[in-house]
């Protein structure tokens, strides 16, 4: 990640996306990953590209919704949902959906740079009054976490992996601008290489 | 004449062992009036699990992540919800996930309520632009079989489909205004 890792960032935020997110996926344990569209889909192909990651380039607001139907279907794989902060705030309402359900097996991770990264960096809302955190507890997602440095990695990738979920992350991260790494846009098949990972679908 | 609804026959039965044969164990939803039958059959069936949403979008999420993790599930909603759904409806589309959706109509036949009628006729067309196949029905006893042969489609064909509950078997809800 040496490039990504020298990439210059602005804003207060120190953490960087690329690295942070690849040090997160490495200690995954086996968790099938649902990023939302844009940059947490590209942050995961940078990582390294996996059958077990449904990137996404679209429906925006279904990054939780989908990882909540996947791990009520798999109950005993861990799930998680991995997207940015204007993604989640489009599907905010599914928090309570998540927190209702309760899904021992499903965590969720938001990048929050507090902007719309993919579109012009236009100032997101949770720059200044909106706390994701509060929101989520607000829902009842109790077990919550922010993530302000590389240094709590450790403490996320328990919260999210080992913990007993729903479980609710936001790791403020600085706006950078990272090399392009664009997957697979082809939804279906996207969608059958993650059934054939899962082990639902024959290869 | 009147808009008097159909009676007598209960659909909500026929769709809940329509579900059963095809296993298709969750559903999402905001709820309806029309459909308080049929999800009281899920609430109280230990095998099947009911996901209340705060926006009908939610569930075509929800249905397309169980769909990839080996389950089926679909959505259930008043006509207009269906149109809190449109951009999302483009999601299963596009990884050729099934999605089915079971829609009761308002805004059609004999509606009291103004605001409900834009939605209620539109959701047929707008259905129809984004590529859900719709099955529409007006009689109670064709519903069990409309939403067999769209499950069908769906699940096993990898398509979306909407079956649409008119109206006239649901009524009309007249608050009082009739």
């Amino acid at each position: 990640m040496t490039t990504q890792g020298q990439t210059a960032i602005s804003g207060t935020n120190q953490i960087k996306r690329r690295a942070f997110v690849a040090e997160i996926l490495k200690a995954r344990a086996g968790a099938f990953v649902v990023p939302g569209l844009g940059s947490a889909t590209w942050d995961c192909f940078a990582a390294g590209d996996s059958p077990e990651y449904l990137y996404s380039w679209g429906g925006m607001g279904l990054a939780v919704p989908t990882a909540l139907g996947l791990a009520l279907a798999q109950p005993d794989r861990r799930i998680l949902a991995l997207t940015g902060d204007g993604e989640m705030m489009m599907g905010i309402g599914s928090l309570a959906v998540v927190a209702d359900q309760a899904p021992k097996n499903l965590g969720i991770l938001v990048l929050d740079n507090e902007s719309f990264g993919e579109t012009g960096r236009q100032t997101g809302l949770t720059s200044h009054k909106t706390d994701l955190v509060a929101v989520a507890k607000g829902f009842g997602i109790s077990n919550t976490f922010v993530a302000t440095t590389h240094a709590d990695i450790p403490a996320l990738v328990k919260l999210l992996f080992q913990s007993s979920g729903p479980s609710f992350a936001v790791a403020k991260i600085g706006l950078s601008e990272d090399p392009w790494a664009l997957p697979e846009k082809d939804g279906a098949a996207i969608a059958r290489r993650f059934q054939i990972a899962l082990g639902v679908a024959k290869p | 004449m009147t808009a008097t609804p159909e009676t007598g026959h209960d659909w909500s039965s026929d769709v809940f062992a329509a579900m059963t044969a095809r296993n298709i164990s969750t559903v999402c939803t905001i709820p309806d009036g029309g459909l308080t039958r049929l999800l009281n059959l899920v609430k109280a069936a230990s095998a099947m699990r009911l996901v209340t949403l705060t926006t009908e979008e939610e569930g075509i999420g929800v249905a397309t992540g169980a769909w990839l993790g080996g389950k089926r599930a679909m959505v259930a909603m008043q006509s207009s919800g269906v149109g809190n759904c449109i951009n999302a409806v483009g999601y299963p589309l596009t990884l050729r996930s099934p999605l089915l959706l079971l829609v009761t109509m308002r805004g059609q036949w004999g509606e009291f309520n103004p605001w409900q009628v834009p939605m209620g006729q539109g959701t047929q067309t707008v259905l129809e632009t984004m590529g859900v196949k719709c099955f529409p029905v007006d009689s109670a006893a064709q519903v069990g079989e409309t939403f067999a042969a769209a499950a069908d489609m769906a699940f096993n064909g990898q398509q979306s489909a909407a079956v649409l509950i008119s109206q006239r078997i649901i009524g009309a809800k007249g608050f009082g205004q009739k």
